[in-house]
């Protein structure tokens, strides 16, 4: 019984036991002339476990008494953690390096995280559920003040973590109101438990648990600390928050809301419609006033955050299966932008102003080019990816009895347009002037222009968005049914 | 020759992808190798599509061509050209070389200037080619981003402002419609394009937020299409980013705009608005008529007080665009029979008159007309050509615009005969505004010292004008060339809407009594 439950939970124990052994291993030898070999073997070991979990797992298995759930859905989300975690770590290494920030401690906290968060999409219990979050919070508290001399690292490292301790805060209320009324913590209970009798303590808890998701999905109201962290946090940290955690916050909210409440989809709906229309239309409107590039993409990736909510709103497969798209697609997309965010250099030292951009074109034709795809695509314009993944959450929506949800999406994204197109203004038509004065590294480089190409051309008949649409709808009717 | 619509599809796509990858330098023989191959690639591109032309069937009213392979969604990527679209699919590939000559002067940037027009050549013919909802939705906003850089990069003074309004008025027109074609694959479960002609939307009257809504789901849907069609055409009022786009794009860019990106939303409102929600048309219907009439009378009276030559032929596009959405809600075969010549026509006559400007623009540097005068002096093939196309753009029986504007005159005639006398004013006022035009800047006597050494139209204006010149007449003393193709698909069309809107008149009828 206990091995097969092992057998089951067998890449996360890996992960933790590679991530604590190389912690002792460089401690006590080599220290910080281990980091970039260890970046390397890090990415190189997420990559590992993500084949394996894609050739290997199979069907619907559940560990120690239906905490652990390892089925379509955990795996499509795992697979799209991992990969976008390996490919941030090795895009951070040279930044990292020239900065003197590359610590051995940093690739092993991510991997950390990325446990906490493989153990978040996986759970079956709000025990379980609260042991990834907090790993994984916990990890990403410390990365994000990495520059311990600098005070907005620092700042940031904190803001979240006060922030962040307050979510945990309201998510740990939710579950005890939950545990309470429902008498367990499991969620095929929970779900039991509402079949009978809807009690307005359970309802308390799934309010409160669904405030907590949104502090860490980071959607509106509950957005006020991204902005800051992903400003003050060094780029590649940045990057790696800007997708993998955003990936598990999301299957995780998908996650609760279908195997433990999904009884009560019209009890929810409302609170999720109403967390995406405000995601969408602040994300859209608060990001054009920054100059920053960090900021900016702060508040787009809220306003991302809305429309997968929108596909979560919808409450069917279909919903799910729009909103998992939606995230692989908003991966790509952020880590071909964080690339370019990542090459901005001036002096050798790194710059955010948007104004540093000023003609790009004219000094690095082909990585404006990245970055003009890249911003049509955020904002949702044919035939870049973006527009697919807005497509899919909208017809969902509209499939669920949302019409009006997907209109107000829709016009969010006009307003959104408008600060993409002034990036590519500055990149195209912008002043002569002297901006950024380097070259992307090779790693970077090539992330860009995969990204670019796969965001520009995966839509062709014949790569399909490469196959990723069946093996969504497989992982979201796993979830839902 | 099963794929040939989207071989001349994506032709002018491959050619861009050479540019780009195999062109090094910006040195003058470097810029002027771009300037060849995209020559050649649209050159190539109209020689391939008039297999397209010449293998048509036009006794056959459904769609010819047709290709299809499984893509995202268990969408089909399909393509087919009908009676009304392989023509604008001609106008694209005729007018792009012409284009692309007209540009030859060009110094900036060269190579980047090419691919955008070349990727803009793609996307236009997509969206005449696309037989599914999600493509042509694909096409027809990707096209926003070729011309926004085009706008942008290579505009005029004032063309960040101009790029932005265009960018953006377009955009948020085309958002509404993509939550309507949300519905309708909702509602049909399919968004192959003549699936959804036969399919059936919902017309029942209900109302929403308090206000009854006649012809239902149609009627909203309609109005959703409406909004990224009429913002397109553009229509009186949504029509004010066009005089701002036109005056800052570069030339060609604003050839390309007036002739060929403007007919997208006529083609748009005969592909969707008429046969898929004929209830919805049926019930909105006059409010187009009586928009169409306003523009043509508002805009032409616009169109005489301005200062700025471009502008001036902006306002007249949006007059003669009024006349193509009269045509179109007038749902007879003349009516739309005109509208769609008027297209056509117009392709050639405001791609003409535009590179009329840009030829004394490119002298003068400026489009103000009180900077010219007498230029006949100096000019006389000139005047010449400038004067054959604004008797053209008036609607001068003998060239192609009279048949136009007569056809869908004839058409509103019989539907409402007070728009056709309000219409009809817009004809004398068309007159009043380009021949004006004509005199302020070609006659009398050349006194601007400025002027005094311009040198006249050189063979590459000459050769680019020719072709220009022959269409218009041609077309001018023998319709039948456009008509005859034309014809069957909208019959079939007019023949269907009719059977549709008068089962919802009987049903009415019905619930009335």
């Amino acid at each position: 019984m206990i091995s097969a439950d092992i057998q089951t939970v067998l890449p996360e124990i890996l992960l933790s036991l590679y991530a604590m052994g190389a912690l002792m291993a460089a401690v006590y030898t080599i220290k910080d002339g281990a980091a970039a070999l260890l970046t390397w073997v890090t990415a190189g070991v997420f990559v590992l476990l993500a084949v394996w979990i894609g050739i290997n797992g199979d069907g619907t298995t559940t560990a120690f008494g239906g905490m652990f759930v390892e089925d379509a859905f955990a795996r499509f989300a795992k697979i799209i953690i991992l990969l976008s975690a390996a490919i941030v770590l090795l895009m951070s290494e040279g930044y990292m390096a020239r900065r003197n920030l590359l610590r051995f401690e940093y690739p092993l906290l991510v991997a950390l995280a990325v446990v906490g968060m493989m153990v978040m999409v996986s759970a079956g219990d709000l025990m379980a559920l609260y042991m990834g979050l907090e790993l994984q919070s916990l990890s990403l508290y410390v990365v994000a003040s990495l520059r311990r001399d600098s005070a907005k690292s620092t700042e940031a490292g904190l803001k979240y973590f006060v922030l962040g301790a307050l979510s945990s805060g309201l998510l740990l209320y939710g579950a005890s109101l939950t545990y309470g009324f429902a008498g367990t913590t499991l969620f095929s209970g929970i779900i039991d438990a509402l079949q009978d009798d809807v009690s307005l303590g359970l309802l308390f808890g799934l309010v409160f648990l669904l405030a907590g998701f949104a502090f860490k999905v980071s959607a509106a109201p509950f957005h006020m600390w991204t902005p800051d962290v992903y400003e003050g946090s060094p780029t590649p940290v940045t990057a790696f928050f800007a997708t993998a955690p955003k990936v598990a916050a999301m299957a995780l909210f998908a996650r609760v809301v279908h195997d433990a409440f999904g009884g009560i989809v019209g009890e929810w709906q409302q609170i999720v419609a109403f967390l995406a229309v405000v995601s969408m239309f602040l994300g859209a409107i608060a990001a054009i006033g920054q100059r920053d590039i960090k900021r900016l993409m702060a508040y787009s990736s809220i306003a991302h955050m809305g429309f997968a909510l929108m596909g979560l709103a919808a409450g069917t497969a279909l919903g799910v299966q729009a909103m998992l798209i939606y995230m692989a697609i908003y991966v790509t997309m952020n880590i071909g932008t964080f690339a370019l965010i990542l090459s901005m250099e001036k002096d050798g030292r790194p710059v955010t102003d948007i104004q540093a951009l000023q003609s790009y074109s004219k000094r690095d034709p082909l990585m404006a080019l990245v970055m003009l795809v890249m911003m049509f695509s955020l904002a949702g314009v044919p035939p870049m990816l973006g527009f697919f993944g807005k497509f899919y959450v909208l017809r969902a929506a509209y499939d669920a009895g949302l019409g009006w949800l997907a209109v107000a999406g829709v016009i969010a994204s006009v307003i959104g347009a408008f600060y993409y197109l002034r990036i590519v203004y500055y990149v195209y038509f912008g002043a002569d002037q002297d901006g950024t004065d380097s070259r992307p590294t090779p790693v970077l480089w090539t992330a860009a222009v995969i990204t670019g190409l796969i965001v520009a051309l995966a839509w062709l008949p014949g790569v399909n968005l490469f196959g990723i649409e069946p093996v969504a709808a497989a992982a979201a009717e796993t979830l839902v049914n | 020759m099963g794929n040939l619509l989207s071989l001349t599809t994506f032709i002018p796509l491959l050619g861009a992808a050479i540019l780009a990858l195999f062109l090094r330098g910006d040195d003058e023989a470097a810029q002027r190798n771009a300037k060849w191959v995209a020559l050649v690639v649209t050159g190539a591109t109209f020689l391939v599509s008039l297999f397209i032309l010449f293998a048509f069937d036009p006794s056959d009213p459904g769609f010819q061509f047709v290709e299809e392979r499984p893509w995202l969604l268990g969408l089909q990527y399909k393509m087919g050209v009908d009676g009304i679209s392989v023509l604008f699919v001609m106008l694209t590939t005729f007018l792009m070389p012409l284009v692309i000559a007209a540009c030859w002067d060009v110094k900036t940037r060269v190579k980047e200037y090419m691919i955008a027009f070349l990727i803009l050549e793609t996307l236009m013919l997509g969206v005449f080619m696309a037989l599914d909802l999600v493509l042509f939705y694909l096409f027809f906003e990707a096209g926003l981003i070729p011309m926004f850089l085009i706008i942008g990069i290579w505009g005029g003074k004032d063309r960040i402002y101009a790029s932005f309004k265009f960018f953006l008025y377009t955009f948020l027109g085309s958002v509404l419609m993509l939550v309507a074609m949300v519905a309708m694959f909702t509602d049909a479960g399919t968004t192959d394009i003549p699936a959804l002609m036969a399919h059936e939307f919902g017309s029942e009257s209900f109302s929403l937020l308090g206000i009854q809504i006649i012809g239902g789901a149609q009627t909203l849907m309609w109005i959703a299409f409406f909004a990224s069609f009429a913002v397109k055409m553009p229509m009186w009022p949504v029509h004010t980013w066009l005089p701002d786009a036109h005056v800052q794009a570069p030339t060609a860019g604003s050839v390309v705009l007036a002739a060929i990106l403007l007919k997208m939303g006529g083609y748009g409102f005969l592909r969707f608005s008429l046969p898929m929600f004929p209830v919805g048309s049926e019930v909105m219907g006059p409010l187009v008529l009586w928009l169409s009439a306003i523009a043509i009378v508002y805009t032409s009276l616009v169109a005489l007080v301005q200062q700025d030559m471009k502008k001036l032929i902006a306002y007249s596009s949006v007059a003669h665009m009024g006349y193509v959405t009269m045509g179109i809600f007038a749902v007879n075969q003349q009516g739309i029979d005109g509208a769609i010549f008027q297209m056509i026509s117009h392709g050639f006559i405001s791609g003409a008159l535009f590179l009329c400007v840009g030829v004394i623009y490119d002298r003068m540097h400026t489009r103000e007309i009180d900077a010219y005068g007498g230029l006949v002096n100096r000019m006389p093939a000139y005047a010449l050509i400038f004067m054959f196309f604004t008797m053209a753009n008036v609607g001068l029986p003998g060239t192609s615009g009279f048949v136009g504007e007569f056809l869908t005159l004839m058409g509103i005639f019989q539907v409402n005969t007070w728009i056709a006398v309000f219409a009809t004013s817009g004809v004398i006022l068309s007159a009043a505004y380009a021949l004006w035009l004509y005199r302020r800047v070609v006659m009398g006597d050349l006194i601007k010292e400025s002027l005094k050494t311009i040198s006249d139209m050189t063979t590459r204006e000459r050769a680019i004008f020719a072709p220009l010149v022959v269409m218009t007449l041609l077309l001018g003393v023998y319709p039948a060339l456009v008509l005859d193709i034309i014809g069957p698909s909208v019959s079939a069309l007019v023949g269907q809407y009719d059977i549709a809107t008068a089962a919802f008149e009987a049903a009415n009828q019905v619930a009335s009594n």
